[in-house]
């Protein structure tokens, strides 16, 4: 196939030293044009963050700490009139959560099955360019909990929302060490921005297609110094 | 997918006397646009954005085989596979070959317009595997044995009627009286239905919006999720892709990611917007344990250094024919293969051949609304023009058109007898045409007048208008 291109593009293989240019590129992957939407103060793109999500139908409750996690889920199901069952993502965020003081809380740990009906997810960061959850996947991150259920609920702390979709690439090249040469990415990453839809049936906007129904983002404050886990 | 190009004219004709269509068009014309419109004016670096967009499509295909290479490697790094297929047979062969090593009987498929260019599910069919679509708007065009009208929303030629009957008719195993109230009610139908399928599959097929070549990932775009079900819950996932879809790095794919929900259905961004890179890692709780790509030619590479190379810029947004007064009037199956609209009117004669295509790229008023709205600055009127001149060169028009041409060519040479000829035609035509203002029909000109009236001169040619004026004015 690569015979074929070239002789249609008139020339043999790129000579060593255009060759060396192009892999250049490569390496240093520079950023195009970054709209100044997400140019702004790291607060600003919080609110950001916030009004597109809720914008593409999601929503989002902000708390203190970790801590407090459980009950803002509890008090989101219950208000939602929701099972108070959980499938939660084994992450080490997640699993270190005082669950024990949610006594009405049922939960299992690993990835979702057929039967699983609202998930608990961490996401690794968010891009308030257009209110977009950046959700790889890892042994701590299933993907099946971004898909099966009917509701999803995210946990982000707000130290992870950056402006533009570039800066969430950076990240994950930057906290994936020994990975180098693009060898960083994880079999998945899910960019989710509110929940599933379709405009199928006569063009007209309809929530809740093959995905989750319900998109909640629940933003733990951490300031901008907490060091990201992974 | 067999092609029916060749009947256009038949078919639009057919298309504009289909009450169902033009009920379905009129109604779901001008939500695209105007939704597209909101989409582009809240970003105000929309402009910029085309231009670079425009800049990195370039840059790739013209390196295409160093990027091409690079990205192969990086998928076989990842733990994948590629199959580099020259045509459709070696696509549909490969396909098969993977289905029948994992032992296939269901394959899930998210949307592709690759995969009605070669045909695939007619062929897993006729292999004893059942290939379901789970696109809602492919589901349901699978459901009416008819292929896609549009390439980003595959049942826009159907009504909500529509899709009652054929849910009734393909879901027997729900209760027969049931009632559809609102929209939802058909996609919670659709959503349970295909979550039996979704699980089942042993294999799932998707399309691809773009391939990386920085990290050998493939990129996905879906507002459903259905095509993340589809590449997640099997054991092994096959792509389907064209050498086109490459871009080098994940900066590259931002910028036109920035630019294809916008233009394709006015979002600023779809649902899941999903970078896939090789199987399932070690230590995974889910994920495809096999992840290949199949990556098909069928005639692309002959459109490299060809004036038909900036067709191979298009990320299949689908502006173009939100925006196309013929697509408009008559949608898309009367283009008679797998892409209609504009960008179909260029890309069909380039892959299927312009004998058999060579009525798309003459159904075009070159009203110039598609390059305008393209977010690749592709210049489709001048390459439909490019077709024209082809098919004129090989004869490939009716000779009718060959003499009227000729005759045209006679006076457009001569100036004289030109206006000469003009002035008495429009004099006679303003006379007879001065009560009505129009003409209902005309001696050889019916295939004008049957679709619209031909309005009377008023009797005075431009030239000697502006021959008027021009001497008014001094």
């Amino acid at each position: 196939m690569l015979t074929t291109l070239r002789r249609c593009l008139g020339r043999g293989a790129l000579p060593p030293d255009q060759a060396a240019m192009l892999r250049a590129r490569l390496v240093r992957h520079p950023r195009g044009l970054v709209p100044a939407r997400a140019q702004l103060a790291h607060v600003e793109q919080i609110s950001l963050f916030v009004r597109n999500v809720e914008k593409e139908y999601g929503t989002v409750a902000f708390v203190a700490d970790f801590a407090s996690v459980p009950a803002a889920v509890t008090e989101y199901l219950a208000k939602q009139n929701l099972s108070s069952e959980l499938i939660v993502a084994p992450h080490p965020e997640l699993l270190a959560l005082p669950w024990a003081d949610r006594a009405l809380l049922r939960w299992r740990v690993g990835r979702a099955e057929a039967s699983d009906v609202v998930s608990l997810q961490h996401a690794f960061a968010a891009v308030a360019e257009t209110g977009t959850l950046v959700l790889p996947s890892a042994a701590e991150r299933p993907t099946t909990l971004n898909l099966l259920v009917e509701t999803e609920i995210v946990v982000l702390r707000t130290s992870r929302v950056v402006g533009a979709y570039e800066e969430a690439w950076d990240l994950l090249r930057a906290e994936r060490p020994g990975l180098p040469d693009g060898g960083f990415m994880p079999r998945s990453v899910m960019l989710v921005t509110g929940p599933s839809r379709s405009a199928d049936v006569e063009q007209m906007l309809e929530l809740g297609a093959h995905g989750p129904h319900r998109l909640h983002v629940i933003l733990v404050q951490d300031g901008a110094a907490a060091a990201p886990a992974c | 997918m067999l092609s029916t190009s060749s009947a256009f004219k038949r078919d639009a004709s057919a298309a504009l006397a289909d009450v169902g269509l033009q009920r379905a068009l009129e109604r779901t014309k001008p939500h695209f646009q105007h939704r597209r419109t909101a989409a582009v004016a809240a970003l105000p670096e929309f402009e910029q954005l085309r231009e670079i967009g425009r800049e990195i499509k370039d840059h790739t295909l013209v390196n295409l085989d160093f990027y091409l290479d690079a990205w192969a490697e990086m998928v076989e790094r990842a733990g994948g596979t590629v199959h580099f297929c020259a045509t459709a047979a070696d696509a549909r062969e490969a396909i098969l070959g993977i289905c029948r090593q994992a032992s296939a009987k269901i394959v899930t498929k998210g949307k592709s317009m690759i995969s009605e260019e070669i045909g695939i599910n007619d062929f897993l069919e006729a292999n004893g595997i059942t290939p379901v679509e789970t696109d809602l708007g492919e589901y349901i065009v699978q459901l009416g044995h008819e292929p896609p009208s549009h390439i980003i929303a595959p049942a826009f030629h159907l009504n909500r009627d529509d899709w009652e009957a054929r849910f009734r008719a393909a879901h027997k195993d729900l209760p027969a009286d049931r009632v559809f109230r609102e929209r939802r009610d058909i996609l919670t139908e659709a959503r349970g239905e295909l979550r039996q399928r979704f699980l089942a599959a042993d294999v799932g097929i998707t399309g691809a919006n773009f391939l990386i070549a920085e990290t050998g990932s493939s990129v996905i775009v879906t507002n459903e999720g259905n095509g993340d079900l589809t590449q997640t819950l099997p054991k092994v996932h096959v792509v389907l892709a064209s050498i086109e879809k490459l871009v080098p790095t994940l900066e590259d794919a931002s910028v036109l990611l920035r630019l294809l929900a916008r233009s394709a259905t006015g979002q600023d961004f779809s649902v899941y917007t999903t970078f896939s890179t090789g199987p399932r890692r070690p230590g995974d709780l889910d994920g495809p344990e096999q992840y290949h790509v199949v990556l098909l030619d069928n005639g692309r590479s002959a459109m490299l250094g060809t004036e038909f190379q900036p067709m191979l810029r298009c990320i299949r947004c689908a502006a173009c024919m939100n925006h196309c007064p013929v697509y408009g009037a008559i949608g898309g199956h009367a283009y008679g293969w797998v892409y209609p609209g504009p960008m179909g009117a260029v890309l069909t004669p380039a892959l299927i051949g312009v004998d058999k295509a060579r009525d798309l790229p003459n159904a075009s008023t070159f009203c110039g609304r598609c390059e305008s709205v393209c977010p690749m600055k592709i210049p489709l009127p001048k390459m439909m023009r490019h077709w024209r001149e082809r098919e004129f060169e090989r004869h490939l028009g009716p000779p009718s058109g060959r003499r009227n041409l000729a005759l045209w060519a006679w006076f457009a040479r001569r100036p004289t007898a030109y206006r000469l000829t003009a002035r008495a035609a429009s004099l006679a035509l303003g006379v007879l045409g001065r009560k009505r203002g129009r003409f209902r029909s005309l001696p050889l000109a019916g295939g004008w007048t049957a679709g619209r009236d031909l309005p009377a001169p008023e009797g005075e040619t431009f030239f000697a208008r502006y021959a008027r004026q021009s001497r008014v004015e001094r």
